[in-house]
């Protein structure tokens, strides 16, 4: 047994070459085999009414759309059809918009703040009431797990809508001296990977304020909108406060280019967000946009090492990676570059991927097809360029869309995986040696969403957290949310806030 | 339970060092307790329940440390450890009986011929607050009278006053005088005050030699949760990293419930991984559990529950 040298550990871990077990060091591993393997823990689903076909949901009622098509929806962890949606086109929306219209000149905006708070109180209680039965319906038609779905996804809905109901009677109060009045009717279009998070996000400050929505769900995870619009329904929110309609790209594209929308909120890639601002730019529409990022996570040598281990897990591996503030670029000071690659090589081994609906599984399903094979297509490329993959194990089941939790190393700031959104389970793991290269590196980026930082001294935190250009900084944390905090981006990642009193500014105009 | 044979581990020739010299990585507390909640979130279900349960009697040290023990209860306790449950159910026997010195030659009467291991808290046990010579001596005689295995308690005033090389040196010592028998040390956490602690306490233990960590000594409160077992784990982990050692843990009081037991065993499948699940390595310092853990599994096996009368008291 040879003696450790005092403050080199990390060194003395990676330098020697065999232990008394005479395995090289480096390659020493935890064995997480099949060992008392955990049974099958499948959350009742047979109580879950869906509809074979749902339709839109325009000034209060479900309606089949004008032009009579349907797509399907598919659960991504199975490949089987869910349902049928309806598809609006053009006439649909501009239904929808004149409902809303009408509602928003005849009910919401005369309602005085404390009567909408209630509808928005009333619709918290109802969601945290029916929020086991939203969470399994969210996890069948996205994927998800249903351990994300119930402790964090509904739980945030509801917050989301608790937070701003507090607030819809206080806007003279969040903005002193300012009056603060609705815009009008608000197109909002959200993405696929928190389909009722984001609804919550859009739809309750713009609820709260007085104005009256147009919501345009993702393409493959509509259904949840729609049991979300039965809860108005039940809450007796009045006719054409919100509208839903359903439907492809041209659905939003419509809603877009309606000439009564006095608002558009966008949730989803850079690239339609840029065709969104080309569109609405030069009209009355206001326009905020949250797009895609490739944050940087920064792990200095003096950081708590296992717990950052964690952090890196729970900021690209959560929600199977389908996340816009996702931990996607790792910059972990050289020093401590072995242990922590060491240790998230095993970790990464005990991530469960398989049926979302077993109450044990980690990762799982990726969300699409096309999503899948976009993540496939980026890791060939990491592989070409020269990166070293490393992949967890785990048997994927026969059926649906899977990827197995993945991280690069050898990866430059030239590569396209260091580059270019992957929105997958698939994280690239860089070092460096000074605080000045994390920051320059962490900053080269069109993006600017988020980022983390881990390390022991407080002060380096308040250090680099000031030159970081990004909307959101975790600190010895990663990927929290809390309605009170805003949320948005830098550059590509575009403008505007969610959440918090900030998020309020975009539904409203000061006088 | 062959790998359950005590093997004598000599100390790490590692002379004392100076305070500084000690450096562990840091632990931050609001990720590590998120970490150790997140293992009670596990779905433990049907066979993968039954086996675990059984796992966990298996892993378990029946304790009792009290003034008033008396040979009849060691008796009870001993009978108890080595059958559980009636034979039909097919549990294994506990890992060991622990008891205060006096009382080893007694259980060592008991379970001589038995796979159950006789344990001794030693060392002045629970303050730890004698000179070492008699602590030493106290180690001789409980493996003189047959204890397989030693539970010390380190020093914590020593430790909180910064002497780290004194405590070290006292378990170096501690596992001279064990010989042949296994050492499990006693961090008694809950007088650590801070997870940095709990990590270079146990840095310090198992540099010294221990076979074992343990989190207390059931004495004071809080004793082991989730989140210093974790860190203690973790501390394990990257001993094994560095040395291919594999040490062993136990979490001891406060732990009531088959549900808690069963997110420890969690927690070390997935920090260490399979090694770790066998009593070679992993144990419970408990007695209260027991009795909860074979209600469980006779309502897995029957189908309902009994009332605690019908489960004999350790």
């Amino acid at each position: 047994m040879s003696r450790r040298k005092p403050n080199s550990s990390q060194l003395a871990i990676v330098n020697r070459n065999g232990g008394p077990d005479g395995q090289p060091i480096a390659k020493r591993r935890l064995d997480f085999g099949k060992r008392w393997s955990y049974a099958p823990a499948l959350e009742a689903n047979s109580y879950i009414k869906l509809r074979n076909r749902y339709q839109l949901f325009i000034n209060g009622r479900f309606v089949s759309p004008k032009s009579g098509q349907y797509f399907d929806s598919i659960n991504p962890a199975t490949e089987e059809k869910l349902a049928e949606i309806g598809s609006a086109n053009k006439g649909d929306v501009d239904l929808a918009v004149k409902a809303a219209r009408r509602s928003y000149k005849n009910v919401w905006s005369k309602m005085p703040g404390r009567e909408r708070g209630k509808y928005l109180f009333r619709i918290a209680r109802l969601i945290q009431e029916k929020a086991r039965e939203l969470a399994v319906l969210e996890t069948m038609d996205g994927g998800k797990t249903i351990k994300e779905s119930r402790d964090i996804d509904l739980p945030l809905v509801a917050a989301h809508f608790f937070y701003y109901a507090g607030w819809a009677d206080k806007l003279e109060y969040a903005f002193p001296g300012r009056k603060a009045r609705p815009l009008g009717v608000a197109g909002q279009i959200i993405p696929w990977n928190f389909p009722l998070l984001m609804a919550a996000w859009k739809l309750a400050p713009a609820l709260a304020c007085g104005n009256t929505c147009v919501l345009k769900p993702a393409e493959t995870t509509s259904i949840t909108a729609l049991h979300l619009a039965e809860i108005f329904q039940e809450a007796g929110l009045p006719d054409g406060v919100v509208n839903i309609v359903t439907g492809p790209g041209e659905t939003g594209s419509a809603l877009v280019n309606h000439p009564d929308i006095d608002k558009i909120a966008f949730t989803g890639s850079t690239e339609v967000g840029k065709r969104i601002a080309s569109i609405t730019v030069g009209t009355k529409k206001k326009l905020t946009l949250e797009l895609g990022g490739k944050a940087a996570n920064i792990i200095f040598e003096d950081a708590p090492i296992d717990q950052a281990v964690e952090g890196i897990i729970a900021g690209i591996y959560f929600n199977q990676g389908h996340v816009c503030c996702a931990g996607s670029r790792l910059f972990v000071q050289e020093s401590v570059f072995l242990n922590v690659i060491r240790k998230l090589r095993d970790r990464i081994s005990t991530l469960r991927v398989g049926d979302p609906l077993d109450k044990n599984t980690d990762i799982g399903a990726i969300n699409s097809r096309s999503q899948l094979d976009k993540i496939c297509e980026l890791v060939d490329s990491g592989l070409k360029q020269g990166a070293q993959l490393v992949q967890s194990r785990a048997r994927l089941p026969a059926k649906g869309y899977w990827y197995p939790p993945s991280f690069f190393t050898g990866v430059t700031a030239s590569h396209r995986i260091a580059q270019e959104e992957i929105f997958g389970p698939v994280l690239s793991v860089m070092t460096f040696r000074t605080p000045e290269e994390a920051i320059a590196h962490a900053n080269n980026t069109p993006y600017g969403l988020s980022a983390g930082v881990w390390t022991d001294k407080g002060s380096k935190i308040f250090k680099i957290v000031n030159q970081l250009r990004a909307g959101v900084v975790w600190a010895n944390t990663y990927n929290k949310f809390d309605p009170a905090s805003p949320f948005g981006g830098y550059k590509e990642s575009g403008f505007g806030r969610e959440g918090g009193r900030h998020g309020l500014l975009p539904y409203l105009t000061l006088g | 339970m062959k790998a359950l044979t005590p093997h004598s581990r000599s100390p790490l020739k590692t002379p004392a060092r100076k305070r500084s010299r000690w450096r562990v990585p840091s632990v931050d507390q609001v990720m590590a307790e998120e970490r150790a909640a997140a293992f009670t979130r596990r779905s433990i279900k049907t066979s993968a329940k039954l086996e675990g349960l059984k796992l966990v009697v298996s892993m378990m040290d029946l304790t009792t440390l009290e003034g008033s023990d008396t040979p009849g209860k060691i008796a009870f306790l001993c009978r108890k450890a080595m059958q559980p449950l009636d034979p039909r159910y097919q549990v294994p026997s506990c890992a060991a009986v622990c008891v205060y010195p006096n009382l080893v030659r007694i259980a060592k009467k008991f379970l001589e011929h038995s796979s159950v291991k006789v344990a001794s808290v030693a060392t002045a046990f629970p303050a730890g607050l004698m000179p070492t010579k008699l602590k030493l001596r106290e180690v001789r005689g409980a493996v003189g009278d047959g204890a397989d295995e030693i539970d010390m308690v380190i020093n914590r005033a020593r430790f909180l006053a910064g002497e780290y090389e004194r405590v070290f040196d006292e378990i170096a010592a501690t596992r001279e005088a064990c010989g042949a028998a296994y050492l499990k040390v006693i961090l008694e956490t809950g007088e650590l005050q801070t997870y940095d602690n709990v990590r270079l306490a146990s840095e310090i233990a198992m540099r010294a030699g221990a076979d074992f960590i343990k989190t207390s000594t059931g004495k004071i409160s809080p004793a082991a949760t989730m989140p210093v077992t974790l860190v203690m784990l973790e501390a394990i982990r990257d001993y094994f990293y560095e040395t291919g050692i594999r040490i062993g843990m136990k979490p001891a009081g406060g732990i009531r419930t088959a549900k808690e037991a069963l997110a420890y065993l969690v927690m070390v499948k997935e920090t260490l991984g399979d090694d770790w699940l066998t009593p070679a390595l992993f144990r419970f310092g408990a007695s209260t559990l027991l009795n909860d853990v074979l209600m469980q599994l006779v309502k897995v096996a029957d189908g309902n529950y009994q009332s605690a009368d019908y489960f004999s008291l350790p």
